[in-house]
């Protein structure tokens, strides 16, 4: 069939595991937003979601690390945090590893993503799955850009993943609907915790949501640790959503900061043509 | 400074319970299959989440051993906060403060 849903949310561990410190308007406004996604994606009837999320060392290490991968198993574990940390509850998640196959061979054709037949999910998934598919009971793809670890791909290859993604789905009979999951600007896991640039979050979203590739790749990576912070660095995960919905324009249907969570919490969809 | 090896120690503790259990149980013998200095061995051991920090542990696997050494969320940025104050901003990596951690919700 083809790509039937693409979005982007936050999910930064804060969102769960400190929700009790947010403002409760702000919070339950988020939860709402994620819930009105969560309704989208099961009106489009996907066979599968794919998440492009930007891990956090859970799985991939400076030993050995991928621009870009993807899982192919028939099922994955997390989170790899701990649960009362976190407050999800570790479990098994289904995935597809012959729909994983089949995406990757063609993503090749222009990706060199790495595969990966064993995954630890990290926050960066499974908040959006609570979210998301709260009952797991539809097949995940993950996938993963590397944010955390420079040299980090460029932004004009993450949008480049996203076509490819977007050539891939086109291809299989499966309904697959994808999900770009990281932050805006955010300063997670320093004393900074908290602070975020709205105005960039919101000029980075306008460009987002007009999918102006020019604009979006634009940004150097020093200027997005300067503006961004290195949360920052995770507007590749946004961009591979843009590049998988090329000429489609979106909408944002939330976008709040929120300093307990430590970043501006986004909702946004894309209307595929 | 072997921070690579720090980093991995944490890596692979995040991962691995069983190897968690055996820090809790022994920290010094699991610190001696890692290319550590002296002062890193130490800051794993006593621990010091601040001290880690300083160094360029990145964040995110900081975070995890923070939590994993019964440091609450507010404990954590505090140390952190505090040592910028004893040893200045941090010596490597991506997770430097700005303005001493002003402005974060903590």
């Amino acid at each position: 069939m083809s790509l039937v849903f693409a979005g982007v949310c936050s999910h930064a561990p804060g969102i769960t595991g400190r929700a009790e410190r947010a403002d409760p308007q702000a919070r339950d406004a988020l939860y709402a937003a994620f819930d009105r996604m969560r309704q989208a994606i099961d009106d489009a009837k996907p066979d599968a979601i794919m998440i492009v999320s930007a891990e956090h060392f859970a799985n991939f290490f400076m030993n050995n690390m991928p621009a870009y991968a993807i899982g192919m198993a028939d099922y994955y574990e997390g989170p790899i945090e701990d649960e009362d940390w976190l407050k999800i509850k570790r479990r098994r998640i289904p995935g597809n590893a012959d729909l994983s196959r089949r995406l990757i061979s063609h993503v090749m054709n222009d990706i060199d993503v790495a595969y990966a037949e064993e995954w630890k999910f990290d926050h960066g998934i499974m908040v959006p799955l609570n979210f998301l598919t709260p009952r797991y009971d539809i097949d995940v793809i993950p996938a993963n850009i590397n944010c955390q670890g420079p040299p980090l791909t460029p932004l004009h290859r993450a949008y480049e993943f996203g076509r490819a993604i977007r050539r891939a789905c086109d291809q299989m009979p499966e309904r697959i609907a994808l999900i770009g999951a990281g932050g805006i600007s955010h300063w997670p896991a320093t004393p900074n915790s908290g602070k975020i640039n709205e105005n960039w979050d919101r000029e980075f979203l306008d460009r987002f949501i007009r999918n102006s590739r020019d604009e979006m790749i634009s940004y150097s990576d020093a200027e997005t640790y300067r503006d961004g912070g290195q949360g920052g660095f995770e507007i590749r995960t946004f961009l591979t959503v843009s590049g998988a919905t090329e000429g489609a324009k979106g909408e944002v249907w939330y976008y709040q900061p929120i300093p307990i969570f430590a970043v501006g919490c986004t909702i946004a969809v894309m209307n595929i043509p | 400074m072997s921070l690579y090896y720090v980093q991995k120690l944490l890596f692979q503790l995040n991962r691995d319970p069983a190897l968690q259990k055996q820090f809790q149980e022994d920290s010094g013998a699991v610190l001696q299959e890692y290319d550590l200095t002296e002062e890193e061995r130490l800051a794993l051991t006593k621990p010091d989440v601040g001290e880690l920090y300083i160094m360029g542990v990145n964040g995110q696997l900081l975070m995890h051993f923070a939590a994993f050494q019964g440091y609450n969320w507010d404990q954590y940025i505090k140390a952190m906060k505090d040592a910028l104050i004893v040893h200045g901003n941090v010596k490597s990596g991506l997770y430097a403060s700005l303005d001493g951690g002003a402005g974060g919700a903590v």
